[in-house]
This record gives C-alpha cells, structure tokens and sequence, in this order.
C-alpha cells in the first residue's frame, strides 16, 4: 500500500495541478480585467485607467510566466503515469488538448510581447486589441480544457472499440452532457477569484493611503463585478449540482455523505463519514432540507451510496468537506459583497478600516473554493478516469514501480516548494509598490527591443534598476 | 463514414516539422542558456540572456504542440515512448521550470541573483542531456507488449543514451553559439566562436560514433543503409553532413555572421534525414508502424481541419515576432 504506483500518481497529478490551477484562476480573470480597464482607458482617456493597467500587467506578468513552465508539466503527466489511460482515450481527448495549444496558447504567447511592453510602440487601439487577445486566448484554453475534463466526467459521442474509445460525433464529445455547467462554473469561479484579489489589493492600498485613485477605482470596480458573480455563482453551482445528480449519483451522494436513499431525506451540516462502517458519526442534520436543495422538491428521492457496489464508490469524507469549505466560502464572499453594498450605500465604502481588513484578508476565497471545488469533482469521479468506463486503477503506466513514482513525487514537491514562495514574494513586492510609482517609472523602450527579459520588466521599475 | 483519404503520411510530415522546429528553436535558446554559464561578467549576461528572452516562451510552446501532436496523432505511440523516458521526462520538465522562471525572478531578485543565474545555466544544460537522453532511448528501441511499454523506468540508461545526452548538448551548443555570432558584437562574438569550435569537435566526434554504433547495435538499421542500391542513394547525406562541418568550421574561424548559425541549422537537418532513414516507417523503433501506432481517421481528421488553417499562421506569428526582435542585442538598451 505505501508504495502503491496507482495511488502515488494520483497524489502526483493532485499535486501539480493544483498548483497550476491557481494561475490560470488568476490569471483568466486578470487578462479580462486588464482587457476591460485598457478599454476603458482608451474610451475616456482617463489616465487613472493606465495606471491601473499597468500595474496588473506587471502582476499579471509574474503569474503568467509561473503558469506556463508549471502547464508544460501537465500533459506529459499523461504520457508519463497514465499511457494507458492516454492509450484508451487518447483518441477522443487528445485533440481536445491539441486545438488548446493550437488556438490558446499560440494566441496567448503572440500578443503577450505586445501588452507587457508595447504600450509606447503601438497605438493605443493595438495595445487594446492585444490585451483583448490574450484574454481571449486563456478564455479559449479554459475552454478546451473543461470539455476535455467533461468528457471523462460524463463521456459522450464515442464507441468502444478494442478497449480504446473512438470519437463518433465531435459536438456530442465537446459538448458532453456535464460541459455547459463546468465551463459556466469555472469560468465564473476564475472571475470571482480575480476580483477577490483585485478587492483586497484595492482595500489593501487604501489601507495604506497610498494611490487612492487607483485604489477606489480598483475597490468600486471589483465589488460591483462580484455583486453580480457571487450570487450568480451560487445558481450555477445549484444548477451543477443537479447535473451531477443525473450523471454522477455516487459523487453526489459522496458530496452529502449520504448511504441510504431515501425521500424527503434531511441536510447533513457536519459528519465525520467512515467508509468501512458505511455510516455517518457525530451528523448534525436538517430535516427534508437535503431533498430541497438536490431536487427542488421536499419529497424528492435522493441515492445512498449502498446503492453502488462498495467498488464503484468514491472515498466519503474528501468531496464531503471540501464541498463545504466551497460553499463555505461562498457563504463569506456573499456576506463581503452584501457588506459592501450597505456600505457604499451609505457613502461609507472607502473609509470603514475594519471592512477594507476584512476584504484584505479574503483575497486567498476564491483560490481555496477553487481547489476545494476540483478536489469534490475529481475526488467525487474516483474510483474511474473514465467515469463507468476505465477504472483509474487501469490507467496507470503498466511500467511503473512505486520507487518510480516516489521519487519523481518528491522531486516535484521540492521544485514546487521552492518556486511558489519565491514567486509569492516577488508578486507581494511589486503590490506593495502600488500603481502610482510604478508608472511613474514607466521603462523606456528602445527600437522595439526590451529593456529586460519580456515578463521581467516589472521589477527593474519596482526597485528604480532602469 | 469510410476513409478515402490516408492522413496518416500527412501527421508524419506535420508531426516530424514540428519536432525539427522544437528542437532547432528551443535548441539554439537552451544552447544559449549553457553557454551563458561561460560568461565572464554582468554585461555580458546580461546581452546573453537579453538576446532570448523576447523569444523563448514561444519557442517552448513548439514542446507542447510536439507533445500534443504525437498524443493526437499517435496515440500508442505516446502510450510506449513517455513512460520509458520517465526519469529524463520528469529531470527534463523540472529543469525546464527552473530555467523558465529563472528569466523573470533573475531580474526581480536581485539580491539572489546567483542562485537564479545558476538555475538559468544548469536548467539549460540539464534539460538538452535529459533531452539528448531521450533521443537515445528512441533509437536504441523499446520492449512492448500488448501495446505497451514492457520494460523498468531505469531501461532508459545506457552507455548509448549517455552519449546521445552529451552529443546533444554539443548539438544545441553550437546552435547557441551560432545565435550569438548572429546577435552580438565584440568579445562576446569572439568567445562564441571560440566555444563554437569546442562544441563543433564535439558534435562531429559523436555524429561519427552514433553513426558507426547504430548499425552495429540494431542489424535493421544496418540493413538498411548497406544494402545496394540503398547505399549509393543515401550515400549523400554523410557525404553532405561532412562538407556543411567543415564550412562551419571555416566561417567559425573568419568574419561571416550568418554561417555558423544556419550552416549548423543544415547539419541538423542533416542528421534529422539520417535519423529518418534509419527508422522509417517505425514511429515505436523496431516495435510498431506509423500506421499500427495511428489514432482513429476520424481523429485524425478533426484535428488536421483545424492544423492547417492554425498552423501557417502560428508560423507566420513566430516570424513576425523574430523580425520585431531583430539586429544585434546590447546590454545597455534599456539600462541606461
Ligand atoms: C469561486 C469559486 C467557487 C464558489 C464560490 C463555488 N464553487 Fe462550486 N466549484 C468551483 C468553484 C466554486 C470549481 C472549482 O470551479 C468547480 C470544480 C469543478 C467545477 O466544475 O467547478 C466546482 C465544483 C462544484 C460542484 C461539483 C460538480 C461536479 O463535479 O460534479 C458542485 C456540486 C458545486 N461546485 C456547487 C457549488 C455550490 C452549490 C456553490 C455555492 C453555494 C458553489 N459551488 C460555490
Ligand atoms: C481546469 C483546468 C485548467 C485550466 C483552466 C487551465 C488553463 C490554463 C491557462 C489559462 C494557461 C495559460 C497560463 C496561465 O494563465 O497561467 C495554462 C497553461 C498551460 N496549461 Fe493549463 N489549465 C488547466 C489544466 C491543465 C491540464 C490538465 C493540462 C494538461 C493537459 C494543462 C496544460 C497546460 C500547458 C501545457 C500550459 C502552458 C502553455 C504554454 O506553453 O504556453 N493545463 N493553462
Ligand atoms: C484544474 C483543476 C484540477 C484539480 C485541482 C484536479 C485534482 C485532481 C485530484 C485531486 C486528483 C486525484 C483524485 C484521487 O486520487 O482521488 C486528480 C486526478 C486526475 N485528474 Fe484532475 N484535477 C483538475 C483538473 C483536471 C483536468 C482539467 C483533467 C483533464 C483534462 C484532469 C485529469 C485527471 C486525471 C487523468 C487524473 C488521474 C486519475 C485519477 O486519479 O482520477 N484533472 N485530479
């Protein structure tokens, strides 16, 4: 068991994705902010509008980089610990993938130069354009990302031939039955994750006293988009949630640690799940809420795990909690944004230092749902990659050894450790510069050329090295 | 829906352009990178390192579409060769993370600039010998069975694939060398040129000993090039690979700029030739056909919809971007 190569590569892939995750939910929200703020800089030509944008480039410049080299990890994962399950599926996801590099990540890299040091060389409209590019770029890779996760999560459009899957209809397999509320979840989840962090940078400098324009630009903005999203978020969510009920009903009934069905059955709040005892301990519960919430009706039928031979079931106790440090954490970014509300209602926004700590201290909400919420997908599918279709256990390397995988495990766990703190900090320093100084300092272009490594510009100007 | 149409020759093509444009364009940037550890001061490093960075994520994103490619093509493939090139993978992959955000956190973190300097040199030198690895292993060939990889994680080693590994990072190093000739002036031409001849030497040294060892290690190989009328056909590509070293080594020696970089582009397209008329038609070496290794038609088909239109312009992109960046670098531009 301790040395088992199938769980250690879950472990693995668990591990690197997670990290790579948290840059593209920055990053895909950051990209479309910065769109959103270089067009409003170039429809009123206000120059607070380019300060802002400058600033979130060079932060943006930072995370995107990050966000690469830990992406060109990730599909090797598949060659690596899951041939067969590249083998098997191969046919169907693959150009999934492909087209991701084709029209994502080629588009990303072509206008990336231009946005991060182009603002003196070209107009302002092409500066724009360029922003509106690289947006459009990470939105078209989150994409194709998600079908291709959707598909192993609700397969569609295929046939089964030699034990490998065939693709019989394209849409079918793009827009497999679990993608819309994916796509539409995630998508939101990415925005609502950048305006937290736009919210407590904003709160954060206004704190300090410093930069006040950009910073109550930066405050207003972010809250008004999360009136919106969080809420919204909230109804996708329920809505997914439903889906998943139709498609997944081991993974919803993991989700609500739930072992027998039943009608009208309550809402469990807390439990400690154990799998050997097929039994909740310690439940705190709510009666016939459950069935309300996951099927709209105070009566509606609700699946117990013991309906699912002990083998097709997932592990209980992870998809149960990490569902409720999500919803958790909506349940506080509902609460900031309704504060907010009030707040600026009574003209008091800017000003009530406990609610700006508050909004500071919630820039870390949107990460933690995101993986709590990746971890209820992918956990809640075990013990398949293929839901009902290919076991993980008969994805992995058939060559591997579980010294193999320990190694490369820990190899990825220093590499890791090491370079997110590093970034971290880096990223803190150039916030702590805030908007004004840095484009105050704005680098001096020569003849097409940068004055540093292209995603490296921000810090010489941070530290006055230009 | 029946296949008229046989794509598979079509993903050959594309695929192998793919891999030649990776391994040319990160080649020279990772050649760079190692011979940026040679550099004797701050300017210097500075113009080195400067002469990449506009260019280099680009260049890597050709790792991804290669990768992606043989997935999407030749699934089976894939399947076979990443699990037996485990080890150089992953050594490959996390001295490529180590190198790429060496660029950006070299510059911001100043007070470290040594570490990041380090991991910008050594992440260069390590990735092109895992690199080199693989590449070894690839010709070397692989135990399958039931389309599958049959061998250990640790097959990959051997005395061959060492060779290979070292072979390459002379390969990339003079590419590296040539970039800078074309990109600089001064002393740090001059020293390009001097560790150009060094890699030169060993680039030709080890072309020779892969060439004989081959045939003697794999009788299909060996079969293949020393059969009449086979020889007299191939014959030129030795022929030609021998005349392009020395014309390197001449311009390596005089005033031209331009040689070394894109004679050593021909060398490779060279031994890119060579390699294929070794293998051909075996994408798994001596195991399995381009043809048994192929996904779907319909896969296929799907995919290369889209390749076409998408491909041209990436490459039309790349141009462009190189031509923004063009002429020689300095390290004043922008420190002033
Ligand atoms: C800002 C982030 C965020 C917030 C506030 C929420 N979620 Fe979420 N949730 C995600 C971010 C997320 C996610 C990370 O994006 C996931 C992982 C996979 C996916 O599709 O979205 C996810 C998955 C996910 C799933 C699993 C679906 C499946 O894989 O089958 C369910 C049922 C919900 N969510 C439901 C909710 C509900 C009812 C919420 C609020 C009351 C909620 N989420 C708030
Ligand atoms: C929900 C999951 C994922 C999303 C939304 C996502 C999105 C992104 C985005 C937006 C980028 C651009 C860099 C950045 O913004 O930080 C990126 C980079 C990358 N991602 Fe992911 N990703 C996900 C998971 C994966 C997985 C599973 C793979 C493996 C197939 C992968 C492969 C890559 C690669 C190769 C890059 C580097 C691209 C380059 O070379 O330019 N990603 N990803
Ligand atoms: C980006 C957010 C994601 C996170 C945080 C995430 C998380 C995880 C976790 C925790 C596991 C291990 C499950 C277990 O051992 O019980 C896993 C497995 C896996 N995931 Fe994801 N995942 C993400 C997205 C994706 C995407 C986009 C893909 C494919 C397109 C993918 C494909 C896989 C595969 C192939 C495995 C290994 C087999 C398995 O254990 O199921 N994941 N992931």
């Amino acid at each position: 068991m301790q040395f088992d190569p199938v769980l250690l590569s879950r472990i693995q892939f668990a591990w690197v994705i997670a990290w790579h995750i948290l840059l593209p939910a920055f990053t895909v929200g950051c990209a479309s902010f910065i769109a959103v703020v270089e067009g409003l800089s170039l429809a009123t030509g206000r120059e607070v509008y380019t300060r802002i944008s400058t600033f979130w480039i060079k932060i943006f410049a930072i995370a995107f980089g990050m966000g690469v080299v830990t992406g060109l990890v990730m599909p090797f994962q598949f060659g690596t610990n899951w041939s067969r399950y590249a083998s098997a599926a191969g046919d169907v996801l693959s150009p999934l993938f492909a087209y991701e590099g084709l029209t994502a990540f080629f588009l990303e890299a072509g206008f990336l130069g231009v946005l991060l040091f182009g603002r003196k060389l070209v107009p302002p409209w092409a500066h724009f354009f360029a922003a509106l590019m690289v947006a459009i770029g990470t939105l078209f890779s989150t994409f194709w990302i998600l079908s291709a996760n959707s598909w192993m999560q609700t397969p569609a459009g295929y046939e089964i031939v030699n034990g490998h899957f065939i693709p019989k209809d394209w849409i079918e397999v793009i827009f497999n039955p679990s993608f819309p509320y994916r796509l539409a979840h995630t998508a939101v989840a990415f925005f609502t994750t950048t305006g937290f962090v736009v919210l407590g940078v904003g709160a954060y400098l206004l704190r300090r006293n410093q930069s006040v324009p950009e910073a109550r630009t930066m405050l207003s903005m972010a809250l008004w988009l999360l009136t919106v999203l969080v809420p919204l978020q909230m109804v996708i969510g329920d809505m997914h949630g439903l889906n998943t009920r139709k498609y997944q009903p081991a993974k919803l009934a993991a989700i609500e640690a739930k072992w027998d069905t039943g009608e009208g059955v309550p809402l469990t709040l807390f439990a400690i799940p154990d799998d050997r005892a097929e039994h909740n301990k310690f439940a705190i519960e709510i009666p016939y809420l459950g069935s309300l919430i996951l099927t709209h009706d105070l009566r509606g039928e609700v699946k117990g795990l013991k309906d699912f031979p002990a083998d097709q079931r997932p592990p209980v106790a992870i998809p149960f909690f990490a569902f409720r440090a999500m919803v958790g954490c909506a349940g506080l970014m509902l609460a900031l944004v309704l504060l907010g509300g009030w707040l600026r209602w009574n003209g008091r926004l800017y000003d009530t230092r406990l609610y700006l700590l508050a909004c500071q201290c919630a820039i870390p909400l949107g990460f933690i749902a995101v993986v709590a919420g990746w971890f209820v997908t992918e956990v809640g599918r075990q013990p398949w990659t293929v839901y009902g279709l290919l076991r993980t256990t008969a994805s992995v390397s058939p060559s591997l050894t579980g010294r193999d995988v320990t190694l490369s495990l820990l190899a990825y766990m220093a590499a890791y450790l090491l370079i997110y703190p590093t970034g971290l900090i880096l990223l803190l320093r150039v916030v702590r510069k805030g908007p004004t100084e840095i484009s105050a300092a704005a680098p001096a272009i020569e003849a097409g050329r940068s004055p540093a490594p292209v995603l490296a510009s921000a810090i010489n100007v941070v530290k006055g090295e230009v | 829906m029946t296949q008229v149409l046989d794509l598979v020759p079509i993903w050959t093509v594309i695929l192998a352009l793919a891999v030649f444009f990776y391994v040319l364009l990160d080649g020279f940037d990772l050649g760079v990178g190692m011979l940026y550890g040679f550099a004797s001061d701050a300017r210097s490093r500075n113009t080195i390192m400067n002469s990449i960075a506009p260019i280099w994520d680009g260049n890597e994103t050709w790792l991804v579409l290669g990768g992606l490619g043989l997935l999407a093509a030749f699934p089976t493939a894939f399947a076979v060769i990443i699990p037996a090139v485990y080890f150089p993978i992953l050594v490959m992959l996390l001295a490529l993370v180590f190198r790429g955000v060496a660029f950006e956190f070299r510059f911001r973190d100043a007070e470290n600039k040594t570490f990041w300097d380090r991991a910008f040199c050594y992440g260069s030198a390590i990735a092109t010998f895992a690199q080199g690895v693989v590449l070894g292993t690839f010709v070397q060939g692989f135990p399958v069975h039931d389309g599958q990889f049959a061998g250990t994680s640790f097959s990959f080693l051997t005395p061959f694939s060492v060779l290979t590994g070292v072979a390459l990072m002379f390969g990339y190093g003079l590419l590296g060398a040539g970039w800078l000739i074309l990109k600089t002036e001064g002393d740090i031409q001059a020293e390009a040129r001097r560790l150009g001849r060094i890699c030169l030497i060993g680039v030709v040294t080890a072309i020779a000993i892969v060439s004989i060892w081959t045939p003697i290690m794999v009788p299909t190989v060996a079969a293949r090039w020393f059969s009449w009328p086979n020889f007299a056909l191939f014959v030129p590509v030795p022929v030609l690979s021998g005349l392009v070293a020395l014309k390197i080594w001449r311009s390596l020696d005089g005033k031209a700029e331009a040689t070394p970089f894109f004679g050593t582009v021909g060398l490779f397209v060279l031994t890119y030739i060579g390699m294929a008329i070794s293998l051909f038609p075996m994408i798994v070496p001596y195991q399995l056909t381009l043809w048994e290794a192929a996904s779907s038609p319909r896969t296929q088909a799907f995919l290369l919809v889209g390749t076409l239109f998408l491909l041209p312009v990436i490459l039309a992109y790349s141009s462009w971007s190189y031509w923004v960046f063009r002429g020689k670098v300095r390290a004043a531009v922008g420190y002033e």
